[in-house]
């Protein structure tokens, strides 16, 4: 089984700085701005885009943890069960300016239920992606993000394989793996 | 993993300790799905559940039927009173009539035991039993210990007693399963005419003393006397009942520890509880109610996996 480092922790630090950085761009003081991080591993990267913002600007954004499971379209024509994690919106969404984020874009259907998910907390201004992977190509569905960290070119047979200190790993490590039928 | 090891849920007795926890951790983010203010989600939104009742329910019923309809499903109810069953249409053939229509899952109240066993060896669809005469009631010893396990943190090694008339109750023989797999200690306590004769093979201690029972346990779950059921005169009288088996304030206040109260509905108040009991604060019918939409949509969004 071939694997590729796609990215390494110094990386992904770099990368998490630099997407602070437009953020901060883009938001200016951030009124109205909330970040929503994508369960499971969206929500790590949101706690540490979170925690970077505050280092660089000092202001605090409000953080939420979104679960799509039971707003999935590909519910029970998947292989494996879907297992629900919690989501914890401590906010009302109403008008805010939403940053989704999430860990790797790839068909857009996460999403796309990520958004349904959340529109059941009100109506946002604005909704915005994040993603730290973002692989080109290989969308089902008319979904962009607006922050990259990487972009990777993949066919349908590779994987890519997203390893956090958060998870238990000892280190961050991203790779692309083909995958053996 | 989230998967249930059963495509129907006939009864407790056939379901792992890890089914149980399962649907615990899927009931615990319903819960807090059905507490916002958008209290829906299209998880079931290309199923279709009958709820089919050969027998009168109105808790059941409806819990299923919100629980249905907060995952977004189709929903059919059909009761018997009001169709061909009173023709003389048979069982299978009726259920297969419904299915006819495109039916992806049924839910089932049937007064013989094991018709929903029946109706699962002969169709598709997958089988909800929602109470089978005096069988098992799988969703309502799933929400008690479920409300039990809220209460108290978990379910294993809590002494838990049901009083009542434990022969004709279905609840009662369900949650014993439940209690069991989950590591609980169970009791069951009533007049000897209501007990089946040979429950303690089961491992559940018998008491007939009601106050004995309440000083030993941590909760309490009282079952109603099911009248309807009862083809031979079990006690002299509902009030001689009342007096050695109701539990009253008196009793709770006796005791040097709190207990918690449940009780699965419909109550008898003043015969096997008192108002004040079943309106205080350490009892948690009404949390039951409650915990009961939750895990009946655990129980279809799990079972709908498996389709």
């Amino acid at each position: 089984m071939a694997k590729l480092r796609l990215l390494n922790g110094k990386l992904i630090d770099i990368i998490i700085s630099r997407l602070s950085k437009q953020l901060i761009e883009n938001h200016g003081e951030f009124s109205d701005s909330v970040i929503l991080g994508l369960q499971p591993k969206g929500i790590f990267l949101a706690e540490r885009i979170k925690s970077r913002l505050l280092e660089l600007s000092g202001v605090e954004l409000p953080i939420g943890y979104i679960d799509t499971t039971f707003y999935r379209d590909d519910f029970r024509r998947r292989d494996s069960p879907l297992t629900p994690n919690s989501t914890n919106v401590p906010f009302i969404i109403e008008e805010k300016k939403v940053i989704l984020i999430d860990d790797v874009l790839y068909t857009g259907r996460s999403v796309r239920a990520a958004i349904s998910a959340m529109l059941a907390f009100g109506r946002p201004s604005k909704v915005e992606l994040l993603t730290l992977i973002d692989r080109k190509y290989s969308r089902d569905l008319p979904i962009e993000a607006n922050y990259v960290g990487k972009t990777v070119n993949t066919i349908q047979s590779q994987r890519v394989i997203v390893e956090l200190v958060e998870q238990g790993f000892e280190e961050d490590n991203i790779w692309l793996v083909n995958q053996v039928k | 993993m989230a998967d249930l090891s059963v495509k129907h849920l006939l009864g407790i007795k056939n379901l792992t300790e890890q089914d149980l926890q399962t649907i615990f951790e899927t009931a615990d983010q319903f819960k807090a799905v059905i507490n916002r203010s958008i209290k829906k989600v299209p998880s079931l939104r290309d199923i279709t559940i009958a709820n089919v009742f050969f027998e009168n329910s109105t808790r059941t019923r409806l819990s299923f039927e919100l629980a249905e309809k907060r995952l977004s499903a189709d929903v059919i109810n059909f009761s018997s009173a009001s169709s061909s069953v009173k023709k003389g249409e048979t069982l299978l053939d009726t259920v297969k009539n419904i299915l006819s229509m495109k039916v992806d899952m049924v839910v089932m109240r049937h007064s013989s035991p094991g018709a929903p066993h029946f109706l699962a060896k002969h169709i598709d669809a997958n089988i909800v039993n929602a109470g089978d005469g005096t069988h098992e009631h799988p969703t309502q010893a799933l929400l008690d210990t479920y409300s039990i396990r809220e209460k108290h943190g978990e379910v294993g090694g809590k002494k838990v007693v049901i009083i009542g008339d434990i022969s004709h109750s279905r609840v009662a023989l369900s949650n014993i399963f439940a209690l069991q797999k989950l590591g609980a200690e169970v009791m069951i306590c009533g007049p000897v005419t209501l007990l089946p004769k040979y429950i303690s093979d089961l491992g559940v201690k018998v008491e007939l003393d009601v106050r004995k029972a309440l000083e030993w346990c941590d909760v309490a779950n009282i079952l109603r006397i099911q009248l309807e059921r009862q083809k031979t005169k079990n006690f002299p009288s509902l009030r001689e009942y009342s007096l050695y088996y109701g539990v009253n304030k008196k009793m709770l206040n006796a005791l040097d520890k709190e207990i918690t109260i449940m009780h699965p509905g419909p109550i008898n108040r003043g015969i096997e509880i008192t108002s004040d009991v079943a309106d205080s604060e350490h009892s948690i019918i009404l949390d039951q109610v409650e915990n009961g939409v939750a895990i009946r949509m655990a129980v279809l969004f799990l079972l709908a996996q498996k389709r």
